[in-house]
């Protein structure tokens, strides 16, 4: 693949009548990765829903090479289904081959959920089933809203350790978190500082 | 393709799956009850009005699906993942206007065998009405789907989707109505017209709705 890259080049965000951020400019190589933090309404959620391509900076440009995956509250997984299935619907629409699924389920240790339908999961386990979503996509950038939401210190240090094996493969992580979370020589985004 | 081609089996599969498809078929039926027992058993009355109720049964069944459309999908943040995937909002829509007719098209020309025959109509007419109902129900999907994604997210939508609905689908009811009497070719031609003239606009209105969704 290409090398992945990620750039904000002056990038303001409004919402409503506030202005959240503006002149936020920065650069993610392949193996890089950034940390958001904030006080809540700071724009976290703003800043990573712009670098995903959801929201319309109000001012800048995004620049991004490569595909992304997303975590957002929503581990966009179907309810009814049992997780496997509920998973092997992305792997069919990104074009993956199932077994893709399977290893991301064993990375995040839900491997011996697949036939539990997601509505009956633990906040945990969803949060868990979304990230292994996020794996089996291959996509090269990931953006990550609160991934740490309700993960136990186990499955917080999986958290980091995919995320760090991610990078070593080249792939570029974008994390927005309240937590402490073990992520090598990332760039740190302060949103209360930049007021 | 193959991604469409998933995002439509998938519509089918919660349409099915969930009973949802079901709804506007037993609301169709239940119309077509009610009414002999409404206005007396009489067969000429019952022939000569009981089409045109079968087209506002079939345009008030299209409504009753509009609440469950696009809300779950937002809601569970499936369609925030089609977006970051590159795929248009346009062509995500058009996608679930097929599946949407696909689940509400067929199961409706089934029941109007029955609903024909609680009604006393009469052959021809019975073949005329799954006429107008094969080439009306593609506009009508798409509109209950456009307007599903412009009321989503929205306070008492359902009474909203109805108020929007109901006037842009009065052309549909007209000409599917107008099919129905031996001479209406013409009718016919027009219901199709009319029923492409919405199939084509809605996965635009419809995109652009989803689009806001996201702001």
């Amino acid at each position: 693949m290409t090398a992945a890259q990620l750039e904000f080049r002056q990038i303001a965000c409004l919402r409503g009548d506030r202005l959240l951020f503006e002149n936020m400019s920065f650069t993610l190589k392949a193996g890089n990765a950034a940390i958001v933090r904030g006080a809540n309404g700071a724009g976290k959620s703003s800043l990573l829903r712009i670098a995903a391509g959801l929201l319309k900076p109000w001012q800048g440009t995004v620049g991004s090479g490569g595909r992304i995956a997303w975590l957002s509250e929503q581990a966009a997984l179907d309810s009814h289904l049992p997780l496997g299935r509920a998973l092997a619907y992305w792997s069919k629409i990104d074009g993956r081959e199932e077994k893709t699924a399977t290893a991301a389920l064993e990375a995040m240790d839900v491997a011996g959920l697949t036939e539990v339908p997601v509505r009956m999961l633990s906040t945990g386990q969803r949060r868990r089933a979304g990230l292994a979503r996020v794996i089996a996509s291959g996509a090269p950038i990931w953006v990550l809203d609160e991934p740490g939401n309700g993960l136990d210190s186990t499955a917080l240090a999986r958290l980091e350790a995919i995320v760090a094996d991610h990078r070593q493969g080249g792939g570029i992580a974008l994390v927005a978190t309240h937590q402490a979370l073990g992520i090598d020589n990332a760039i740190a985004i302060d949103l209360d500082t930049l007021q | 393709m193959k991604p469409l081609a998933a995002i439509i089996m998938r519509d089918l599969r919660i349409a099915f799956g969930h009973g949802g498809a079901l709804l506007p078929v037993i609301f169709f039926l239940l119309v077509a009850t009610l009414y002999p027992f409404a206005v007396g058993p009489d067969a000429v009355v019952l022939n000569r009005t009981g089409g045109g109720l079968l087209c506002v049964a079939a345009l008030l069944a299209a409504l009753l699906p509009v609440d469950r459309l696009v809300l779950p999908d937002v809601e569970a943040g499936i369609l925030e993942q089609y977006a970051v995937r590159g795929m248009a909002d346009e062509i995500v829509a058009a996608a679930k206007i097929v599946a949407h007719w696909l689940s509400f098209c067929p199961p409706l020309m089934v029941a109007a065998i029955p609903a024909a025959a609680l009604l006393k109509l009469e052959n021809e007419v019975i073949v005329r009405i799954e006429l107008s109902l094969l080439i009306s129900t593609p506009g009508l999907a798409a509109l209950s789907f456009a307007t599903s994604a412009l009321t989503a997210g929205l306070r008492s939508s359902a009474a909203l989707a109805g108020l929007l609905m109901l006037p842009l689908a009065i052309p549909v009811l007209i000409f599917a109505a107008g099919s129905l009497a031996p001479q209406g070719t013409g009718a016919i031609k027009l219901l199709a017209a009319v029923s492409l003239l919405l199939l084509a606009g809605a996965p635009f209105a419809a995109g652009a709705a989803l689009r806001t969704l996201r702001e």
